[in-house]
């Protein structure tokens, strides 16, 4: 087994535990916490899977992975926080609920 | 020059090893801290510590070209961006209400545990630094 296998295979049970967590989760932010964790690795996956199969083209899909995860991150945070997203992000007009 | 090839194979072993190590950790950690700020501590430490050593590990095999001009910027993106989310989740989390868990730590294993639970009790309370 190469590195590439053995670091894949670590990844996937990291992320299956990850998914547990998404899972049982009591309140909707161990839900957010544990996708931002499960794209985190994501990236890295497809990074060592691409270098497994000789292919490191796959690394600009672990660019964009990278990306969308931050982006969607703070999007379902801002959604989750204020019930929309059109509003702007201040602090006084938020936390009341 | 295969004592150099060597040298590079056994330090991206260690590398994405140890790489490895810390992910499995997250992922425990994830799944079995008793708070939601401990749980925020344990996914933080995979998307700074974990991938730099992961990446620096696929950077040593791929040479010098551009796919790790590539790796440096997934690196550079992920220390950038990782450290805001998990803030962002915290200060939203502190924000919605929700305090972080103070004591009664370990309660659930001293409910399944079969010594005397007053005992438990109050060796935690002489235990506890706070």
């Amino acid at each position: 087994m190469s590195v590439f296998t053995v670091s894949a295979i670590a990844i996937l049970v990291s992320v299956a535990m990850a998914l547990t967590r998404a899972i049982l989760g009591p309140t909707a932010y161990d839900r957010i916490l544990a996708l931002n964790a499960i794209g985190t690795k994501t990236v890295l996956l497809i990074a060592v899977v691409g270098f497994m199969n000789d292919r490191p083209d796959f690394l600009d899909l672990a660019i964009v992975y990278a990306l969308m995860n931050f982006i969607g991150t703070l999007a379902v945070l801002k959604y989750f926080k204020f019930g929309t997203l059109r509003r702007g992000l201040t602090r006084s007009s938020g936390g009341k609920d | 020059m295969e004592y150099l090839d060597l040298a590079i194979d056994t330090l991206t072993w260690v590398m994405m090893m140890i790489g490895c190590f810390f992910v499995l950790i997250t992922g425990y950690g994830l799944l079995k801290f008793p708070d939601l700020y401990t749980r925020i501590h344990a996914g933080g430490m995979a998307d700074t510590l974990a991938a730099f050593l992961i990446f620096g590990g696929l950077a040593l095999q791929s040479g010098l070209s551009l796919v790790t001009v590539k790796l440096f910027f997934i690196v550079a993106f992920l220390f950038i961006t990782s450290p805001t989310s998990t803030y962002a989740l915290a200060q939203a989390t502190f924000v919605a209400g929700l305090k972080p868990k103070l004591d009664g730590f370990g309660e659930d294993d001293e409910e399944a545990d079969d010594t005397p639970a007053s005992d438990e009790a109050s060796n935690k309370e002489t235990g506890d630094p706070a």
